[in-house]
């Protein structure tokens, strides 16, 4: 009943607190957006490449390979013409010799185009010497009077299959199911962490000490009244994403919002709990680089299993680890409850040690 | 003789500050108690203790002969705070309800017990605006119509008329004084002399001691004193 009372209360405080709502609701679907559009509609430019004394044959090949090739007399300071034109590179030959110089502010796009001018060299030098062969060979059936059988050679076809995903799946479609859940994590957190530390700070926390309230009534008051804001969070997030930004889904929605929930549950008792150990709100934002941020690097998005071994350890006790696995697995992979359910599991264990530790941290208050 | 509270042997230290020390006091049933000393003498520890939200000290304390702290008997007590403990987002009702919810109160006894306590705090007419737009004064009235919320047998108020006008503390006075004729106890700190004068009996404390007890006249008598605050001076405290 004096939970029930706590809820109650917790929804007449939310529901007059817009700027929260809209922090809870609003600002994940935002967030959300930017990062689709960020990761999705890049349309990415052509590497402008410089060259001198090349190839015509190559720079052929190089502009069929979708690089802006700008041709030079000389080459001259090749490090004052690649930032004073913008180039992404510049590439000169002499003799057999090929020098390549990269603007490298951005180390992925120089590698790229480092790979995309070495493919082009090595297609090169091999039609050389497909033509040098042929001429060989003619020159061999000319003394022999007789034609020389020779098998055509043809290159191997590739054809590409994938287990997850297609030809088509973008960085977006393997960070979206994780981003999901740290969403639901950090915003359910920091409310209800900060909601009962204002409780502490107001005093009003120690004045329900006062009256006959037990100290489980207190944390079962918050999870279900918290509780009931993040599971619409939950919705609210999981189907914009899916129906409104079309992130791929795989697996079943009620698996990702049952995920989705035990995440919530969590990041709702560790608020809690740690507001314990908070004084004000600044230091309850302290939190967030010390244990909302390190999550996000354990979650899935960066590949635990190349971590060194101690890094794998600490994944092991983020309850992110756990949950992006699960959402990566489910929404990606198109996996069922059956292959989550260590996830699954780990994440509720989460829960109920940080429950019994919350009704454990109230005991500085009173022994009830 | 009955007595509602008894502490035997109190002390309490804050690391290794000791803020009381062997406080012995009986209260009986349906007096008012007044605890009186200046600020920092250890009257709010005390209390905390007395009602059972501070189980963390030396000695016994026993309330209704039940030794606290003890759930049955918190819901026998109302306790008004020292500093307003309020949801200011919440309207003056919102609050009064909040808190009646976590009593056992049938619907009607609760909604009869909210007009009963807003009245005597003469809250009625601004029980529907939220508390963040309260006075400093409206804000412990509403602290004291919580403390009533549950009509409790005991009474226990931190300084309960600190920022109210002198008008409206009279009539809380005999208000106070009307709920002791019910046969409640009450338990009131302050650190107003005059208000000591209003108390069946008292204690002055001062450094965490109780230096003297009895009723406002016998204390005068036994100092030779012709008001409260000399009995203080000449019982070891400083003037306050
Ligand atoms: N939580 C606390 N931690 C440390 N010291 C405290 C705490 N609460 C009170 N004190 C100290 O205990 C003493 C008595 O305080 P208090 O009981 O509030 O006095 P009063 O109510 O008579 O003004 C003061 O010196 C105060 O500084
Ligand atoms: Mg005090």
């Amino acid at each position: 009943m004096r939970t029930i009372a706590v809820v109650k209360r917790i929804f007449q405080q939310m529901l007059r607190d817009k700027r929260t709502l809209g922090l809870m609701f609003v600002a994940p679907l935002f967030i959300l957006t930017l990062f689709h559009f960020l990761f999705t509609d890049n349309t990415t430019e052509n590497p402008k490449l410089g060259v001198a004394h090349v190839d015509a044959a190559i720079v052929k090949q190089l502009k069929k390979k979708e690089i802006d090739v700008i041709e030079y007399e000389r080459a001259g300071d090749v490090k004052k013409t690649i930032v004073d034109d913008q180039l992404d590179g510049f590439m000169q030959m002499k003799g057999d010799d090929i020098r390549l110089t990269f603007e490298n502010s951005d180390p992925s796009k120089a590698k790229a185009l480092q790979i995309k001018i070495q493919q082009t060299i090595a297609a090169e030098a091999a039609e050389k010497q497909a033509a040098m062969m042929k001429k060989v060979l003619h020159g061999i059936q000319q003394q022999l009077h007789a034609p020389v059988k020779m098998e055509q050679m043809q290159p191997p076809t590739v054809h590409t299959s994938y287990v997850y995903g297609d030809k088509d799946t973008s960085f977006f479609d393997t960070l979206s199911p994780i981003l999901v859940g740290y969403f639901v994590f950090f915003f359910v957190f920091l409310i209800a962490g900060i909601a009962l530390l204002r409780e502490r700070t107001t005093g009003t926390l120690d004045r329900l000490m006062a009256t006959p309230i037990r100290r489980s009534e207190i944390v079962f008051g918050y999870l279900l009244g918290y509780g009931t804001f993040a599971v619409i969070q939950t919705l609210i997030v999981v189907f914009f994403a899916v129906k409104v930004l079309d992130i791929t889904l795989e697996g079943s929605l009620w698996h990702v919002i049952l995920i989705n929930l035990l995440l919530a549950l969590v990041a709702l008792s560790l608020g809690i709990l740690l507001s314990a150990f908070a004084n004000s709100e600044f230091q309850m934002m302290q939190f967030i680089p010390i244990v909302i941020i390190p999550q996000i690097f354990f979650a899935g998005i960066l590949p635990v299993e190349e971590m060194a071994s101690w890094l794998q350890a600490v994944a092991k006790v983020m309850p992110m680890y756990y949950g992006g696995d699960a959402l990566k697995s489910v929404m990606y992979k198109g996996m069922g409850l059956g292959d989550i359910r260590t996830d699954l599991l780990a994440l509720f264990g989460f829960a109920i040690i940080f429950v019994t530790l919350n009704v454990f941290a109230l005991k500085k208050y009173r022994k009830l | 003789m009955s007595f509602t509270i008894v502490a035997e042997q109190v002390s309490k230290s804050f690391g290794k500050k000791e803020v009381l020390s062997n406080i012995d006091l009986a209260v009986k049933k349906g007096e008012i108690y007044g605890l009186i000393g200046p600020s920092g003498s250890g009257k709010t520890t005390l209390v905390r203790i007395l009602v059972g939200m501070d189980s963390d000290f030396a000695g016994k304390v026993n309330v209704l002969d039940v030794a606290m702290p003890s759930m049955d008997v918190l819901s026998k007590i109302g306790y008004m705070a020292q500093s307003d403990a309020l949801y200011p987002e919440l309207t003056g009702e919102e609050n009064l309800q909040f808190f009646a919810s976590l009593y056992k109160l049938k619907k009607e006894e609760r909604q009869q017990r909210i007009a009963y306590a807003a009245e005597l705090v003469q809250l009625t007419p601004h029980l529907s605006k939220k508390v963040m737009a309260y006075s400093g004064g409206m804000k412990r009235r509403l602290s004291l119509a919580i403390a009533l919320i549950h009509n409790p047998q005991i009474l226990v108020l931190d300084e309960p008329t600190v920022g109210i006008d002198p008008e409206l503390r009279l009539s809380i006075w005999n208000e106070l004084s009307e709920l002791k004729k019910q046969g409640k106890t009450l338990v009131v700190t302050t650190h107003v002399m005059d208000e000591a004068e209003k108390c069946d009996r008292l204690a002055m404390v001062r450094e965490g001691k109780i230096i003297t007890s009895g009723s406002p006249l016998e204390l005068k008598q036994q100092y030779e004193a012709k008001d409260l605050e000399g009995v203080f001076v000449k019982a070891g405290g400083k003037r306050v």
